[in-house]
């Protein structure tokens, strides 16, 4: 029973399909697992009920029927980002303490229509700003993995730090995450799993607590590629609910998967090697490099020469819509209010509310964000970012009119770092998305793979971009990368 | 550019976040480290480059102008700290 949740959503599926297991006992021993596993504060609101009546309904889906849907039954976490009908929903922010949706997200409510089951609320940084998960309401997350026998804590990540402890650990089978500079791949780049940002569009922005509306995309979080088509195909689709939803169909992800890339281009960017990039990170580019060729690959060194810029626009731009989408949260019609004193008006409920519900990252990106797009300084900020944000979009647009099919980098800058190490300067932990956000800037689809280990075992994951809409050659590309690096460690268990 | 505490405190009044005076300082400096690296926008050439709009190129759909939903009262106010007699409350706004 307890090996139960170490399946693969693949696994499962067909395991469910057949009878030889049952989404009660599946769901029982993924319930218990989390029970076993408080020291991760990877779920921070537990749904029981609610999965075990989800459960039962999906084995009376299935009944050995072949055509159930790939979910059907499959226990999943789902982002504290996700509003999810009756179940709290706070986006890890003390300012929505309390809310409860009277609405289901439609990324929640098409897994939920194919039959997952929800286990919980996952944990995550405030509102999705954050690379290490600290900046939580709820405490941070913590990684499974450690560096061997050293017992320091170390971050699952961030902003999907929950997501991704939660299925490193084998809590869940799959989780949803969301990515707006990098909070799906650098979270799973940390715990050795993969993590898929599709296309902007491809997924249904709507009961998502939005962060920068312009950058947001969800995505799934799972142990394998094959589980990352599987369940990216039930979240993506059009939503006449989110304007920028994309009303393209969904190709059968999983059907791509030959592994075969043999006459592909795999675009190598120059500017992604950057100074004082960890000699372990550089060797294992080249090792990706290496595997792609080996499986029949071209590799093309190419330029794209405004990255370095990338995360500057990206600290305007989120900021900058970040400001404007927490406008809302002012204490009159969901969360927290703040006590008032005698005479104090509706400024002063607004200004004490804000200041006690929010916490300090996300002022202090409220109000960068404020400042940046404040009389006299719009044009030389958020003008000057959305200029360079077409520009960073051109450079990746050249790249793939030459033929390039992917891009491969390194997910990450280090491997996971640990908590409490990097506080001190703000700058310093932006760095972490320096090989992501490019892609949510130019609204690209982007996966990391685990593809080998650092010096004290931790995971190490590398990127895959490609091209707008081809999210399912995309996840071939990674499939063969993933057979190749044929990274199976998994964290020992110690909580 | 640099930021001094009294922008500092006006960017809070306009954020509505209230900021005890004593943190003043401090937020200044964490507005100068962010913007300085901010700054480095100003070594790309914009000359004749459109600010980006919508990342996809997306002719917004159009539906009929119709109520699609309503008549949940209760629901829209299930969540607000202060409701009374069918609205949010709020203190006095006008004198």
């Amino acid at each position: 029973m307890n090996d139960l949740p170490k399946m693969k959503i693949a696994e499962a599926r067909d395991a469910l399909r057949k009878g030889d297991v049952t989404s009660l006992e599946l769901t029982e021993a993924c319930l218990a697992a989390i029970d076993g596993a408080g020291a991760l504060n990877a779920f921070v609101h537990h749904t029981p009920d609610l999965a075990r009546a989800q459960a039962k309904a999906a084995d009376a889906r299935l009944q050995g029927r072949e055509e159930a849907p790939a979910l059907c039954g499959i226990p999943l976490g789902i982002k504290d980002l996700f509003c999810t009908r009756g179940v709290a929903s706070q986006a890890a922010s003390n300012i929505l303490k309390g809310f409860t949706p009277e609405y289901e997200s439609t990324v929640s409510q098409q897994l939920f229509d194919a039959g997952a089951v929800m286990l919980g609320k996952l944990n995550m940084d405030e509102f999705a700003m954050g690379s290490s998960n600290e900046t939580s309401c709820y405490g941070n997350a913590v990684n499974p993995w450690r560096r061997g026998n050293d017992e320091t804590a170390l971050t699952p990540g961030g902003s999907s730090g929950g997501s991704a402890a939660a299925v490193a650990a084998d809590l869940c089978l799959g989780a949803t995450g969301t990515d707006t500079g990098g909070s799906i791949r650098q979270p799973a780049a940390f715990t050795g799993i993969t993590g898929i940002k599709p296309t902007y569009g491809r997924c249904s922005r709507w009961g998502i607590v939005a962060f920068a509306s312009s950058l947001d995309q969800a995505g799934p979080m799972t142990k394998d590629v094959r589980d990352a088509a599987i369940m990216l195909q039930a979240m993506c689709g059009h939503d006449p609910r989110d304007s920028t939803s994309a009303d393209l169909p969904v190709p059968d992800f999983e059907a791509m998967l030959t592994g075969d890339i043999r006459g592909k281009t795999i675009g190598i960017p120059r500017e992604y090697r950057m100074d004082g990039m960890p000699g372990e990170i550089e060797a294992l580019w080249s090792e990706g490099r290496r595997m792609l060729e080996d499986a029949g690959a071209q590799i093309a060194d190419i330029s794209l020469p405004h990255t370095k810029y990338a995360l500057p626009a990206y600290y305007v731009i989120a900021p900058a819509e970040a400001s404007s989408n927490l406008a809302r949260y002012d204490g009159v019609r969901y969360g927290h209010r703040a006590k008032l004193s005698q005479g104090d008006g509706i400024t002063e409920m607004y200004e004490k509310t804000r200041a006690e519900g929010f916490g300090d990252e996300v002022k202090r990106r409220v109000m960068i964000g404020t400042y940046v797009l404040s009389a006299g300084f719009y044009d030389a900020y958020y003008n000057r970012a959305r200029k360079v944000r077409t520009l960073i979009k051109r450079d990746f647009e050249e790249v793939f009119a030459q033929g390039v099919d992917a891009i491969l980098t390194p997910a990450t800058p280090s491997s996971a770092f640990a908590l409490g190490e990097s506080h001190d300067d703000p700058v310093q932990m932006y760095l972490n998305d320096v090989f992501t956000v490019t892609v949510n800037l130019a609204g690209l689809p982007g996966i990391a793979v685990p593809a080998g280990t650092d010096k004290h075992g931790l995971p190490l994951g590398l990127q895959l971009i490609g091209r707008p809409w081809e999210e399912g050659d995309l996840l071939n590309t990674a499939y063969a990368l993933e057979q190749a690096a044929g990274f199976v460690a998994k964290p020992a268990k110690w909580w | 550019m640099s930021i001094d505490e009294g922008t500092a405190a006006r960017v809070a009044k306009l954020a509505r976040i209230q900021v005890d005076p004593a943190q003043l300082p401090a937020l200044a400096q964490d507005f100068n480290t962010i913007l300085g690296f901010i700054e480095q926008l100003n070594e790309v050439d914009v000359e004749g480059v459109e600010p980006m709009v919508s990342v996809t190129p997306m002719r917004l759909k159009r539906r009929k102008d119709g109520v699609t939903d309503g008549n949940m009262q209760d629901k829209v106010l299930s969540n607000a700290p202060d409701a009374r007699e069918g609205f949010f409350a709020v203190p006095k706004v006008v004198e």
